[in-house]
């Protein structure tokens, strides 16, 4: 075994420095096959965006603000609901959980259009429990609820898994109530997870367009989001100015990938350190 | 006590966004007009739609499994300066809007577009025709793979790999024999994921496709184009199709999920 090790250990230094040629080969095919399919497509899209003033047009404002204010609402409710579901799925237990546990992924699964279709369904004109949406910007941010689900539930999920229910047992013994214990000690725990499961919501949200395009009606003013302003810009024959508002909006992909690698960074520092 | 007030929110949560609307549509196309639904199902148009759709993934998909497969190589093992902007950069189609997407691919392939010009002078049609179609797919569908694989091969280390090098394995046989055995169900995880990606993008191709009924529709651009063509019942036994894929797709995920956070 220490003779085993003491080769290895020995071996160690060649095979790193051969390590580098060795990776060469998958890096260079990766980053040509990203620049292709993906960097070439963004840089051309950044570089026809000409028409700037088409993002301060009443109506492009008017679309951009309700997307971001409906994508906020939609990631922010599943904050707190995605906190509650992941909770009950890790410490209860209850006849048909496992089901309830895969059916956390069919917004993940289901084509996104397929999902507008049944909330239209559901919450439209024909709606069996009378609650009729259609239209109307609570039927995008039902949709937005429907396709950011899984986000925070998968992210806070993992971590009630790991972490340790006897912190939780001696802050009770203490004399701490639930509502403490899961404010001191489980909140701090999972906020990191919640946070990017919202923000990665927040991220699919603004760019939402399948689930939307069937039960928004899309009314400019009023129930227009900024993807369906560009698809529409972009049919009109103003592609410069589609680009620009596409470009906000990638902007705006950029910097929530930025912070959740921030936020995934700090979370997995200590780890990493050990 | 509050634990069953927590259950049932979760459970009404979960039964009024999710399940409720899609045992309806099961149920109203079904009870209803299951037969107009087939009729729907099977004409010229629809079997041609789920044809461009089929073949858009099964481009995708395999290109996308060996790029995921290498991506997750050279983030792992390699050592090199910018991995994490590597890293962002295969994320990105996942926080992208398809419509992002779609108008890029819009712009490069375009009349006036850098390549677009080049490929009709030499009379390739890109832009509303198949090939625009797979590029939208494909650049949807590039995080899936990797994104499963890297975290397996981080937790996995790379000893054994040393141990086979030393023994005098090549490269390439250490690759075959040691690490994708290991990774295998990773592999197979994203695959599925990938796959569901692919057979429900609807924004990028939406853009790029010009959408025209039997020849560039995709499946999920003939829900909506049926559905505002009031072909309500045709709309919806699309979507069941696609509804019921989506649910082998689930289950598929749950079968594999122990074994790969087992590998």
């Amino acid at each position: 075994m220490s003779e085993g090790r003491r080769l290895a250990s020995v071996a160690a230094p060649r095979l790193v420095s051969r390590g580098s040629a060795k990776s060469a080969l998958p890096l260079g095919l990766t980053a040509t096959f990203l620049s292709v399919v993906v960097g070439l497509p963004l840089a051309a899209l950044i570089a026809s965006a000409g028409h700037w003033n088409v993002v301060t047009s009443p109506e492009c404002v008017a679309a951009l603000k309700l997307t971001l204010a409906v994508a906020a609402l939609a990631a922010l409710a599943n904050a707190v609901l995605g906190t509650l579901t992941a909770w009950v799925l890790v410490r209860d237990d209850f006849r048909g959980k496992s089901a309830l546990n895969a059916v956390i992924d069919l917004p993940f699964a289901l084509p996104t259009v397929v999902a507008g279709l049944l909330l239209l369904s559901f919450y439209g004109p024909q709606s069996p429990v009378g609650i009729h949406v259609a239209y109307t910007r609570t039927a995008i941010w039902f949709a937005l609820l429907f396709v950011t689900l899984p986000f925070v539930v998968r992210t806070v999920q993992p971590v009630l898994i790991e972490l340790d229910v006897e912190m939780e047992d001696a802050a009770r013994s203490l004399g701490a109530s639930r509502f403490t214990v899961f404010r001191r000690i489980v909140l701090p725990n999972i906020l990191p997870g919640i946070f990017s499961g919202f923000t990665l919501a927040f991220a699919r949200a603004v760019g939402e367009i399948g689930a939307i395009v069937l039960i928004s009606g899309n009314l400019p003013y009023r129930t227009e989001v900024a993807s369906v302003f560009i698809f529409n810009h972009l049919q009109s024959g103003d592609p410069s100015g589609a680009a620009a508002v596409a470009v906000c909006l990638l902007a705006i992909s950029f910097t929530v990938l930025l912070v959740v690698g921030g936020v995934r960074r700090r979370a997995t520092r200590h780890e990493r350190d050990v | 006590m509050s634990k069953y007030v927590l259950r049932g929110v979760a459970v009404f949560y979960l039964l009024a966004i999710l399940l409720a609307p899609l045992g309806l549509v099961f149920y109203r196309t079904l009870a209803y007009d299951s037969h107009e639904a087939w009729q729907a199902l099977t004409n010229h148009d629809t079997l041609h739609a789920f044809q461009i759709t089929l073949i858009a993934a099964g481009i995708a998909v395999p290109l996308n499994t060996v790029f995921g497969i290498v991506c997750a190589l050279a983030i792992v093992r390699g050592r090199f300066p910018g991995r994490g902007l590597l890293n962002a950069f295969v994320d990105l189609p996942l926080a992208l809007s398809p419509v992002v997407v779609g108008a890029a691919l819009f712009v490069l392939y375009g009349r006036t577009g850098w390549f677009g010009a080049w490929f009709l002078r030499h009379g390739i049609q890109i832009l509303f025709a198949l090939p625009a179609i797979v590029l939208a797919t494909v650049f949807v569908s590039v995080p899936f793979v990797a994104r499963e694989v890297v975290p397996t091969l981080r937790e996995l280390g790379d000893d054994q790999e040393q141990a086979a090098h030393t023994l005098g394995a090549s490269a390439w046989q250490t690759f075959w024999r040691i690490t994708l055995p290991s990774i295998r169900w990773a592999v197979i995880y994203g695959v599925v994921l990938t796959t569901a990606r692919c057979l429900g993008e609807y924004g990028a191709v939406a853009v790029v496709s010009g959408n025209i009924e039997g020849k560039t529709q995709t499946a999920t651009l003939a829900v909506q184009d049926f559905y505002e063509n009031l072909d309500h019942a045709g709309s919806y036994a699309i979507s069941l199709a696609l509804a019921a894929i989506a649910i082998v797709v689930l289950v598929l995920m749950t079968a594999i999920r122990p074994r790969e956070s087992a590998a």
